[in-house]
């Protein structure tokens, strides 16, 4: 059923989109709307859809509540922050991620993903395509029935413009029929590699955190399936979950060979590389143990891992503590190899710039 | 779940009855129609005046619409409806608040009932908005409410349409983004505010002074007589020096910005009409916004007493009470009109009953006497019982006076209201004070500026280059920056000149200037 308000709902829907294309530098630097992400869709915070009035600063007018607690004391009830105001609401809009997908597609001019061929998985899908002479009456194509029926009637002779009247014979009938279509399914996964050593603070973590979700947001759109796995190493390397990935916090040295040979493993026994579409999205601050570790390392990647996967890309947070070293090791030993993106990442402002490093390539 | 009972608020109108919704209207089905005049019944034995009142069944996509719409089926066309629909959908659908019952100060009356609610809650909702309905009729402050205004609003979106088909939808939009951005910039306490701004006169309605200069003539011979260009002359001379006698011009503070705009701006025609509409609307939700706790406060009073005292099954008791008390529930930290509203007109009723009040109470410090007090006042002729003055008090009072006359410290204890400030170092909002006095002057702060600060126009010629002069009336708290540069650069727009607002920021006498392109400071 039709709403008077549907208009005005699309037309709200479409100048969200024109903000989120606007300011997207800006929400890709701002983990706010990642924390309310779910499975579909997005929220992004609009307080600037808002039509700005004259009033009071959110923060400066206080007001009146009820419950427990003396002067001085936290305010009752649970975080207080700001926006818990009465009468105070932060306007927050729904994007999907397909929406989301498609604006920073067209704003960072990332090309579409070709999937390696043979990695494609033929599945037959059902498309309603075609005309039948027979068929369930529920399938009944009207328009193409009658069509038919006009056709025999002039054929015929018996067509009398004056008196248009069809009645569709038993021969006329006409059924929508359909054909079976191979249509390539790919999937893919990504391997997220992070080092979680004692260098690496709060705010590196966040910058990746907020790579991933463009990262995936983007390969997502790109395949039909996606898996992600999520790896963390100090000096040894081990899997963990999405959320653990993002919160802990480890100390200690740095061997980023270790992580290599998980990836590795992993790969070889869950991804085999003829049906997979791979992605090695490594993060660190570029600190590695010894360089004889990371002379393992490039001879881990150029004959093991390259050779497998699709984009192997590598993303230096810099910290205050980390030397950085491994950004040029890995940059002199693959300069020029389309297999190899990388990218500096010093803040949150070059978060879009090392999106585009990343995916650019069109892998 | 937090149950939002109605937010009885909007007011006004007739289409032909049958069509306020895009579909056949639902009536109400024949059980609750029996249950709708008993209730009406009940309310009327009670004293209730209401309105003749239409209910109507609604999905909830439908009533999210309304209320979305403010309360009105059909409004002028704005994507601020549809963000405002789909925030309440999303509401409803995590099962975070639902819209219990909506109605409309018309008359008559209408009111959507949710058509999945549980016939307990229709019952309650109807008794609800018996309560609302009678404020509607006999609240003062609605007695310049056009009650026609469900006819006004559909008349709006017609015209706001018939603008956007003649000058395209990008600049309908974007102007009226501008009006919208100044609507609470009007004087509350102008009633009936003027309603016809230059739009609605004829342009020969304003040549009231032209008529001073105008000789008797026959119709064949005016334009012999009384030449326009000199009527016009004579007209512009004589305001020149009203003008300069009057030293200034407004003459005197005008709070009323959108009618400044309307009378003196330069602006089209189509952008008048626009601006004019906008003002309507907001003159006409004005008198809500002033007695929501009020109004809120007597629908509850009335539900409960009417659903607990007769209409309530012995089975239905415990659903009832479970759903009364989600629209009364007082969150740590927040305030809730409908409990505040409630429990004052409680209290209203208790101490009238008991004689609690005249100088005699109020000056007995002894709380055990004050507790126990149950005698007629000294002065005979000033007692009624609590029922007649909770009657009385609905008639003439709003928030403001409300609070004022009736908050008392006894009430604000026993409530355990408080003053919280936001404290700029822990970035949390910390307990202020306790102390009635300081309740109060922020509880009236709070509901008498709405959260808007007052604004009156001061000069509309300044410096002489016909730029705008506004001036915030400071009460303590300052207004927020970056809003008011946004909001002045489209007043500079839709004033045609660059405009200032004096106020005070940090205890500092500021003018924020802009000028349409850029604002600043100074």
């Amino acid at each position: 059923m039709t709403l008077n308000i549907d208009q005005d709902v699309q037309r709200f829907r479409n100048i969200v989109k024109g903000r989120v294309r606007k300011d997207l530098k800006k929400f890709m630097s701002d983990g706010e709307m990642i924390g309310k992400q779910g499975d579909k869709y997005v929220k992004i915070p609009l307080p600037s859809i808002n039509i700005p009035r004259l009033r009071y600063g959110k923060n400066e007018s206080g007001g009146v509540g009820q419950g427990e607690g003396e002067g001085g004391e936290e305010m009752p009830g649970e975080g207080q922050k700001a926006g818990n105001q009465p009468g105070e609401h932060e306007v927050e809009a729904e994007v999907s991620l397909e929406e989301l997908a498609q604006i920073l597609g067209e704003e960072l001019q990332l090309p579409r993903i070709e999937p390696r061929g043979k990695k494609q998985i033929a599945a037959a899908h059902d498309r309603y395509t075609g005309i039948a002479r027979i068929g369930p009456n529920a399938l009944r194509h009207t328009r193409r029935t009658f069509q038919a029926s006009l056709q025999r009637q002039i054929a015929g002779g018996t067509w009398d413009p004056s008196r248009p009247m069809l009645v569709p014979t038993k021969e006329d009938m006409r059924f929508r029929s359909w054909k079976s279509k191979q249509e390539p399914q790919s999937s893919a996964a990504i391997l997220y590699v992070m080092d979680v050593s004692g260098s690496m603070g709060k705010e590196q973590k966040e910058i990746v955190r907020l790579e991933a979700f463009w990262i995936d947001t983007w390969l997502k759109a790109n395949y039909k399936h996606l898996e992600a796995r999520y790896l963390i190493h100090d000096a040894a390397a081990r899997e963990v979950d999405r959320d653990t990935f993002f919160r802990v916090k480890e100390s200690g040295g740095t061997l980023i060979s270790s992580a290599y040979a998980l990836v590795e493993r992993l790969i070889s026994e869950h991804y085999p590389p003829e049906e997979w579409n791979l992605y090695v999205f490594q993060f660190s601050d570029g600190d590695n143990w010894s360089s004889s570790d990371t002379k393992t390392c490039m001879d881990m990647l150029r004959t093991r891992i390259l050779p497998k996967v699709n984009l192997f890309a590598y993303g230096q947070v810099e910290s205050e503590y980390g030397s950085g070293q491994f950004f040029q090791d890995i940059a002199k030993e693959f300069n020029g190899d389309e297999r190899v993106a990388i990218s500096r990442i010093p803040d949150r402002g070059a978060i879009m710039g090392s999106i585009r490093d990343f995916l650019g390539k069109g892998r | 779940m937090p149950l939002t009972l109605p937010t009885g608020t909007l007011p006004t109108g007739t289409l032909p009855t049958e069509t306020l919704l895009s579909r056949a209207p639902r009536s109400l089905p024949s059980n609750l129609e029996e249950q709708r005049q008993r209730i009406l019944g009940i309310a009327k034995r009670h004293g209730l005046d209401t309105f003749e009142t239409v209910f109507e069944m609604c999905d909830y996509d439908e009533i999210n619409m309304i209320a979305a719409y403010g309360g009105f089926p059909v409004r002028y066309p704005h994507w601020r409806w549809g963000m405002e629909f789909l925030q309440m959908a999303k509401g409803y659908e995590y099962g975070l608040q639902k819209i219990y019952e909506l109605v409309i100060n018309t008359s008559p009356s209408y009111a959507y009932l949710l058509d999945n609610n549980a016939f307990v809650d229709q019952k309650l909702v109807m008794a609800h908005v018996y309560g609302h309905v009678d404020f509607f009729k006999n609240n003062c402050w609605f007695q310049h409410t056009n009650r026609k205004m469900l006819d006004q609003m559909a008349n709006h979106a017609r015209r706001v349409r018939m603008i956007a088909d003649r000058v395209g939808e990008g600049p309908t939009e974007a102007w009226l983004d501008l009006c919208l951005s100044v609507e609470n910039l009007i004087d509350p306490h102008l009633t009936p505010p003027d309603g016809q701004g230059r739009t609605g006169s004829s342009p020969d309605a304003d040549s009231a002074a032209h008529r001073g200069f105008r000789l008797p003539a026959r119709q064949h011979m005016e334009s012999y007589i009384n030449p326009p260009d000199v009527l016009q002359r004579q007209h512009d001379q004589a305001e020149a020096e009203a003008t300069k006698a009057r030293g200034q011009f407004p003459s005197a503070p005008d709070r009323d910005v959108l009618g400044f705009l309307l009378k003196h701006g330069k602006m089209r025609g189509w952008q008048a009409e626009i601006l004019e509409i906008i003002r309507d609307e907001a003159y006409y939700f004005a008198p809500q916004g002033q007695t929501k706790i009020m109004n809120e406060g007597w629908a509850s009073y009335w539900h409960t007493k009417l659903m607990t005292e007769e209409i309530l099954d012995d089975s239905e008791v415990v659903d009832y009470a479970d759903h009364h008390s989600g629209t009364v529930v007082m969150r740590p930290g927040q305030i809730n009109p409908y409990k505040i509203g409630i429990e004052l007109f409680r209290d209203i009723e208790r101490r009238w009953d008991r004689g609690q009040f005249g100088k005699e109470w109020f000056d007995c410090d002894d709380t055990s006497v004050r507790r126990d007090w149950d005698r007629p006042p000294a002065q005979e002729g000033l007692w009624k019982p609590g029922k007649t003055k909770i009657f009385e008090v609905r008639k003439t009072h709003n928030d403001v006076t409300f609070l004022d006359s009736f908050l008392t410290e006894d009430f604000c204890k026993r409530a355990g209201l408080f003053t919280y400030e936001y404290d700029k170092k822990s970035g949390e909002y910390l307990v202020d004070s306790r102390e009635f006095a300081d309740v109060k002057e922020k509880l009236l702060f709070m509901v008498g500026g709405r959260g808007a600060p007052r604004v009156h126009v001061t000069d509309g010629n300044h410096a002489n280059r016909g730029e705008l002069e506004l001036t915030h009336e400071h009460e303590g708290v300052d207004i927020q920056l970056d809003w008011a540069q946004q909001t002045l650069g489209n007043l500079a727009t839709l004033w045609g000149r660059p405009v200032h607002l004096r106020t005070r920021v940090d205890g500092k006498p500021t003018v924020l200037h802009h000028d349409g392109q850029q604002g600043s400071k100074g």
